[in-house]
């Protein structure tokens, strides 16, 4: 009987993965950032062969892309730079505390359409008003818009246990339907909407995109000392982790998760309102660009953390906006700048499994032997 | 049979991380032979078995199967060198008969139920085994289930059989039972491995046993030259003292009366019925029974997080003297009735605590929302975790490490410490030693201990039926979510309460 056995085969397997925790924090940043800078040469490698560019000219172009003319001291693009970053990053803190509860919102463009489409209605009827009660209002509503976005997928999944994803995903199209609705009727049939004049939120120091900066950069503190010190951020981490552990220890599941998707959807609110009342003074159904989605994924990487965020959210507007230029300069089709960023985030997701895994080959353990 | 092991380990090496799971282990079970592999849990017992049986790779090391060094890189070539696994957690499709899930998966062209049906009936005659091969795998017992296992193991040729923990869900008889086929397969000359940590098991059931300790081998010795306190030497490393301390109860007062409970889970299957009993303080009473019998849903609503049918919980306030309904109340209303009612529940990780938080945040679960501010307040809490972590002698880099990363006594330490820490008069312990090692369990008995003569009332429902009827004052068997008796531990014997645990399934077909 034990003669007749089978045998597969007779080789130890070429390689197998080993978990490893015990990798210090410097070293694990090492090796993000590395990953990211090798990434990008990589990618712009790709568009030197598709484009026949030599590699100074693609680097100029990318660095120019972002920053400008700074050596000449024009700020413009370092302020568009810095503009972009804020308004991504407003859509990221949004949604990171309805992740920390394990509330998947992938609802943050429609929440954020919302609360543009709030700040444009009122910005076109409110003209009569004083301006100071303009922006009150502007803001006022614009925060309800979002929440309300966000609050008719909570009020479901605390009630009925729906898949959040999905009903979230399913807003963002009625918000856009919504809008594209009325730039129609708002322009008497025509396919764009004027800018308006009235109810635009202040300028700061003559710099149309510094408010924005600042406001998101307060709520980034905000959102930091929220999360981590904060009886709610305490709830949100219980109920994220464990929902039975919240009932165990007396806390309103339902209660939370409401609470929670009302402020995720007025942070988006604002990011909204920030867009169209502070800078574009016009609202269309690709405000956003898409934001609200980039913005799942700087929550992760930034690891929940607001601080780290902000780092993540520079880093892919930069190579976003550099290989937009890239793009544009040498007649690429326009969907290379989003490939080029695909790629480097996806490298910068994929060093995370060399961070937590180190992978042993057959051939260096029987060395290791002799 | 003949003189080469049926399987040989030389020098296995596993890590994860960090963590050594086994360092340079040897060991070797011969053919007509049941070995048992004893050590406390974490000492790497499952890994171990888990790299012959494919699931993991060692790192270094080799494995012989019958004299031949063989590399199993998968469960698919386990089973080519005829060995089979039966794991802790049962692996069948409830729908499905018992024959239908004994064939599943094999891949040998020809589907025949009848023919098949008759082969197993086969192996069932052979080794003793009592199955209705047509029975749904849903309307089975847990034991039923296990012996599922064990003839689809068979039916595929087995000739090396490791069984994980088997007797952790049995009751005595089942366990008499299953010893009973183990030792006519190992007369058919298989080669049988158990992985265990029941000293008397051990001893009733092998020829020989394999002592791990942290994960490194310690030795192997014949069942019949060794005994119980040797055994525990080399599993524990230096001598421990088995004797549980019980003192006898003192001004025991009506503490907790539960009358006539009843509910229902989500899918309307009664999970108590018609519950009633009585706890007092000073006191600890046991609850046996077999795993999901109801003891889960019963400690759940009396902490305030079942929703019951019907029936009544009236607790008596030592202070006051006042009589307080707890049905349908939820846990902060409870809390705020002033009633000090402590509970460690079965799943730690899952409910107790929070695995991702550190000490000190865990601590804050039961009192964060205490006082008027918006921002949580971390002293109290802080000076909490390092009393507790200095008062038990928990084992960890500090009082901001995750728990999840601390081991299961620890783990068990934290929880059990905060909830002793809120000086409760009604502590509820849901098998608070499980997967501990034998000093934590002690520690964890003595502080129950001391609760009790503290005059808090102690409700603990455990599985090892040893230790209950060392512990407790009375024990209250539960089954099927029904109570089917009650007795003075101090008069009982195992196999009355084992009787109790499965009269009532009876009773209920």
């Amino acid at each position: 009987m034990t003669n007749e056995m089978i045998k597969p085969h007779h080789k130890e397997p070429l390689i197998h993965i080993v978990k490893r925790d015990d990798m210090v924090w410097w070293k694990a940043w090492l090796i993000r950032i590395a990953t990211i800078i090798v990434a990008v040469f990589a990618v712009g490698g790709i568009s030197m062969l598709l484009t026949g560019n030599d590699f100074s000219q693609t680097y100029e172009t990318f660095y120019r892309g972002v920053l400008g003319r700074l050596d000449e001291g024009n700020t413009t693009m370092l302020w568009q730079y810095l503009q972009d970053v804020a308004i991504l990053l407003c859509l990221a803190l949004a949604l990171t505390p309805a992740f920390k509860m394990r509330f998947w919102n992938c609802g943050a463009e429609g929440q954020a359409l919302m609360g543009g489409l709030a700040a444009m209605i009122c910005m076109r009827e409110l003209g009569e008003l004083p301006y100071w009660a303009q922006i009150i209002i502007i803001v006022v509503t614009s925060i309800l818009a979002g929440a309300l976005w966000g609050f008719i997928p909570a009020i479901f999944k605390a009630f009925f246990n729906t898949n959040e994803t999905l009903f979230t995903l399913m807003m963002n199209y009625i918000a856009i339907q919504l809008v594209a609705y009325y730039v129609v009727v708002g322009s008497n049939g025509n396919t764009v909407l004027p800018t308006s004049s009235s109810g635009n939120l202040p300028i700061i120091a003559e710099n149309e995109y510094l408010l924005n900066v600042l406001v998101v950069a307060v709520l980034s503190v905000i959102a930091f000392f929220y999360l981590k010190y904060s009886k709610h951020g305490y709830e949100i981490s219980v109920v994220g982790e464990s929902q039975n552990t919240a009932r165990y220890i007396g806390i309103n599941v339902k209660k939370v998760i409401i609470r929670t998707m009302l402020i995720s959807g007025a942070v988006c609110g604002i990011a909204g309102m920030l867009l169209v009342a502070g800078t574009d003074h016009s609202i269309n159904t690709n405000t956003i660009e898409g934001q609200g989605f980039t913005a799942i994924m700087i929550s992760w990487l930034g690891q929940f953390n607001p601080f780290i965020m902000m780092l993540m959210t520079a880093v892919v507007i930069f190579v976003g906006n550099g290989f937009g230029k890239v793009t544009e300069r040498s007649n690429l089709d326009k969907s290379f700048a989003d490939i080029a960023t695909g790629i480097v985030i996806l490298c910068v997701v994929g060093c995370e499994f060399f961070i937590h895994y180190s992978i042993k080959f057959r051939s260096s353990k029987k060395e290791a032997k002799k | 049979m003949s003189a080469v092991p049926a399987i040989e380990l030389r020098s296995i090496t596993k890590t994860f991380g960090k963590v050594v799971a086994n360092k340079n282990v040897n060991l070797s079970a011969n053919h007509g032979e049941i070995l048992s592999i004893l050590g406390e849990n974490g000492s790497g017992k499952t890994t171990l078995m888990n790299m012959i049986s494919g699931i993991y790779f060692p790192d270094e090391g080799h494995i012989f199967i019958n004299g031949e060094e063989t590399v199993i890189t998968s469960p698919k070539d386990a089973f080519a060198y005829k060995i089979g696994m039966i794991h802790q957690h049962f692996k069948l499709v409830d729908v499905f008969s018992a024959a239908e899930n004994i064939v599943l998966g094999i891949e040998d062209g020809a589907y025949n139920l009848k023919r098949s049906t008759e082969e197993i009936r086969e192996i069932c005659d052979k080794y003793g085994f009592e199955l209705d091969l047509d029975k749904k795998v849903y309307t089975m017992s847990v034991s039923e289930k296990q012996t599922v296992e064990i003839i689809k193991v068979l039916y595929r040729g087995a000739d090396i059989l490791i069984l994980d923990e088997p007797t952790a869900v049995l009751t005595p008889q089942e366990t008499e039972k299953l010893f009973k086929v183990l030792r006519s397969m190992r007369d058919a000359g298989k080669c049988i491995i158990i992985i265990t940590h029941k000293l008397h098991e051990v001893l009733s059931l092998s020829d020989r046993v394999s002592v791990l300790r942290k994960g490194e081998y310690v030795g192997t010795v014949k069942t019949c030259d060794t005994s119980e306190s040797e055994l525990t030497e080399m599993m524990v490393g230096k001598k421990v003292e088995l004797n549980i301390h019980r003192a006898e109860p003192n001004d025991a007062k009506l503490r907790l009366c539960v009358s006539n409970i009843t509910c229902t889970d989500r899918q309307g299957t009664v999970v108590l019925d018609d519950v009633s009993f009585e706890a007092y303080s000073g006191e600890i009473l046991g609850i046996a029974g077999i795993a999901g019998s109801g003891q889960r849903e019963l400690l759940e609503s009396i902490a305030g997080l079942q929703h019951l049918n019907c029936g009544e919980i009236i607790y008596y306030d030592p202070e006051t003297g006042e009589e307080e309904n707890l049905r349908d109340k939820t846990p902060v209303q409870i809390r705020d009735m002033g009633v000090r009612l402590s509970f460690v529940p079965e799943d730690r990780l899952g409910m107790g605590l929070v695995g991702n938080m550190d000490i000190v945040d865990n601590m804050m679960l039961r009192s964060y929302s205490k006082g008027h501010s918006v921002f949580l307040r971390r002293k109290d809490p802080r000076d909490l975790a390092e009393r507790i972590i200095n008062d038990l002698e928990v084992v960890t880099p500090g009082a901001n490490t995750p728990v999840r990363r601390l081991s299961g006594g620890n783990v068990q330490k934290v929880l059990v410490g905060r909830e002793i820490a809120a000086s409760p008069t009604v502590l509820m312990v849901a098998y608070p030693v499980r997967g501990l090692d034998i000093n934590s369990s002690y520690l964890i008995y003595n502080l129950l201990n001391e609760q009790k003569e503290k005059g808090v009332c102690v409700i603990f429902v455990g599985e090892d039926l040893d230790v209950l009827l060392a512990l407790c004052d009375r024990i209250m068997v539960i089954g099927s979510g029904r109570i089917t008796g009650c007795v003075d531990a101090r008069g009982t014997t195992k196999e009355q309460i084992g009787l109790l645990m499965t009269k009532s399934r009876e009773d209920v077909r």
